[in-house]
């Protein structure tokens, strides 16, 4: 079936199965490989993308349910030379490792400082419950966001 | 994940209609549990019915029966909606307890109280509140709701609309999160109805229950110490890699301890 789909502000007309995710989609139809399948099992995060406003693991939603609704990703809030803050402070900060949680890292933080009042590293750590790092870098992630939230 | 027929209603009759006239079907809220299962070809439905578009399962009010929750509200809209947190703040807690915040923006409170898991956090709060479960066609009191594990009182082409809650004088939810899942191993939450105590307990048994005996004991004397003598059989609850019966049992009165202890702390 022919469902169009609204992605980092553009339509795109793509042909899937019902049983399609939308992660399938997002890497394997449009080329938008930023969103990562780490564990396939909604567990690791590293999938996280923008639904309507809010993150999502794009690997535990169909893509013929979003049909109607605007999907973000790590590809559509910023480019080089214009990062995104929170792209900028991961840089700063020296908030990734290896780099495969980064897009789902970055994505549910954007989410937490929009979402959450009065952040500190605590409510921060709580917050990434969803986004393993298997590089175990948690110490600068967290300092990245907590730079963000302050500024905001 | 196998094949199936996706549908996307507009109105709970469309919805049930399409219910009645597929195989093998299975309505999809949220979806954070179901599209997992359906993942790991635990589930193979032969039709999706998806109800996000039904407008008639959404919303949060206040009446004087207590506070009413649409089926498809989310745990994070339950946990951030002003009006829980100021006469049912317990519920707006125990929600934001549930899993991770990516899933607390699509899970529903339908959808986890339908699934009946053994370990679910929102089943605690319908038994120890003394919550009613509304579907299109009937009322189930939450003592009757839940039969056993994954189980419910809900007929095959029974589509839960909302859920209301009494709003007691004050309430405590204590849960002992599995470090990877995020749920309950125990969740205990106690509530006081003017002097009236319910205790319901969530990852114990099979499905969640109240602890009639702990809440006799608590009425006598509503103390935390009290409960330093009540025994909790572990006959019939869970033994699983998390946890054993035994342990298990042990969480129980460790767990209606703590939330007593934080309701007790709360101004009448």
């Amino acid at each position: 079936m022919k469902i169009e789909i609204d992605v980092n502000n553009s339509l795109h007309e793509v042909t899937i199965e019902a049983n399609t995710l939308l992660v399938t989609v997002l890497r394997e139809h449009l080329q938008l490989t930023g969103a990562h399948v780490g564990c396939d099992t909604s567990q690791c995060g590293a999938c996280t993308v923008h639904l309507d406003g809010r993150a999502v693991k794009s690997c535990a939603i169909l893509a013929i349910q979003v049909a109607d609704s605007k999907v973000v990703t790590i590809e559509g809030i910023g480019e080089v030379g214009n990062l995104h803050p929170m792209q900028s402070a991961f840089r700063e900060h020296h908030a990734l490792q290896c780099g495969f949680c980064t897009p789902g890292m970055i994505m549910q933080a954007i989410d937490l400082v929009a979402h959450e009042e009065n952040l500190d590293r605590e409510k921060i750590r709580e917050g990434l419950e969803g986004n393993l790092c298997r590089c175990t870098g948690y110490h600068n992630i967290v300092s990245a966001i907590e730079s963000v939230a302050y500024k905001a | 994940m196998y094949s199936f027929d996706y549908h996307k209603p507009i109105t709970l009759d469309q919805a049930l209609e399409l219910f009645k006239g597929a195989d093998d079907p299975i309505f999809l809220a949220g979806g954070m549990t179901l599209i997992p299962t359906m993942k790991q070809r635990l589930a193979a439905p032969t039709d999706v019915i998806d109800l996000s578009e039904l407008g008639e399962l959404r919303g949060i009010s206040l009446s004087d029966k207590g506070m009413s929750i649409g089926a498809l509200t989310t745990h994070n809209e339950v946990a951030s909606n002003a009006l829980v947190q100021q006469h049912l703040p317990v519920l707006a807690q125990l929600a934001a307890t549930i899993g991770d915040n990516q899933v607390r923006n699509r899970g529903t409170i339908g959808g986890s109280l339908a699934n009946s898991d053994p370990a679910a956090d929102y089943p605690a709060a319908l038994i120890g509140l003394g919550g009613t479960v509304v579907t299109q066609s009937r009322s189930i009191a939450g003592d009757d709701f839940f039969l056993d594990l994954f189980e419910t009182a809900l007929q095959p082409c029974e589509l839960i609309t909302r859920i209301e809650f009494p709003l007691p004088d004050r309430a405590a939810y204590a849960k002992f999160r599995n470090q990877a899942s995020g749920y309950a191993v125990v969740g205990a939450l106690v509530a006081d109805f003017q002097g009236k105590i319910r205790v319901g307990i969530t990852g114990a048994g099979p499905c969640a229950c109240r602890a009639i005996g702990i809440e006799n004991e608590l009425m006598q004397n509503l103390s935390v110490d009290v409960l330093d003598h009540v025994e909790v059989p572990d006959v019939g609850f869970n033994s699983d890699i998390h946890a054993s019966a035994e342990y298990r049992a042990h969480l129980v009165k460790v767990l209606t301890k703590r939330a007593l202890k934080e309701l007790l702390s709360q101004n009448n």
